[in-house]
């Protein structure tokens, strides 16, 4: 008699904690999403690559289309209209996608030897998002591009 | 899948002093992020991406990158560097793991 309320008891037991597995695992499905990146954590990203400051929206610019077919390769050409003298230049680049999951992407260290600065790289975007880019100059004077590109197949590993 | 190849590309007729050359440069890499999961076991891929990027020209650096798993595989880099004399561009990669890969071309300057 008593073994078998155990056994009852026991199997419940098991059900219940199925349940509440079941429960954890659909919650974790959620959790292990991408996150939507709060403005301030970006603005963190941002500082820790290249200062804390205001950044004017001039002088960089990417040359980009509104629409990347495939997230896994998004073209990203960046050029910065600033002049690259040794008392003046631009000393870096940092690339950002804010609905990443790790939002921060690549940065990039001019020297006044590299004459200007023109790369071209491609990203990865797990889906539509903001992409930014920040330029500092050696003064510390920050300039910065955004944008939103949307995304029709994701890239899926950001 | 591949790793390596790398290629480094610059004009190959001589440039004029002080002119603005393009420079492109291409490797064969997974650039895994560590955050895929394969599509038949379900399991993560574990990270292997390119972490630096360095172009030097005439023994002067020219460009530092750094890299995350977000970089789309088989990485392209192009930049643009300002001729001064005949000499090499070195560029180097190296990846999480710690495999460095390079490769250099010389620009010709007439």
């Amino acid at each position: 008699m008593e073994n078998k309320d155990f056994l009852v008891v026991n199997r419940r037991g098991f059900f219940r904690s199925a349940g509440v597995a079941g429960v954890a695992v659909a919650m974790g499905t959620v959790m292990t999403g991408v996150p939507k990146t709060a403005a301030a954590d970006i603005n963190a990203l941002i500082a820790e690559q290249v200062g804390q400051g205001n950044i004017t929206m001039d002088k960089v610019v990417v040359d980009t289309p509104d629409k990347a077919e495939n997230g896994a390769m998004v073209r990203i050409p960046v050029v910065v209209n600033h002049p690259m003298e040794p008392n003046n230049y631009i000393e870096k680049v940092a690339v950002f996608v804010d609905d990443n999951p790790k939002p921060f992407v690549a940065s990039y260290t001019f020297f006044p030897e590299s004459g200007k600065v023109d790369i071209e790289f491609r990203l990865k975007m797990a889906k539509t998002s903001t992409v930014r880019v920040v330029a500092k100059n050696n003064t510390g004077a920050l300039f910065g591009f955004s944008k939103k590109i949307e995304v029709a197949e994701g890239g899926c590993s950001g | 899948m591949t790793i390596g190849s790398p290629k480094v590309r610059v004009p190959t007729t001589p440039v004029k002093k002080g002119e603005m050359v393009n420079v492109k440069t291409m490797i064969q890499h997974p650039m895994e992020s560590g955050l895929r999961k394969d599509k038949e076991s379900g399991e993560t891929v574990p990270a292997h991406f390119i972490v630096s990027v360095k172009a030097v020209y005439n023994g002067k650096p020219v460009l530092d990158a750094v890299w995350t798993g977000a970089v789309s595989k088989n990485p392209y880099l192009g930049f643009t560097l300002r001729a001064e004399k005949t000499g090499p561009v070195e560029v180097t990669w190296k990846d999480d793991k710690g495999q460095e890969f390079k490769a250099a071309e010389t620009i010709t300057v007439a």
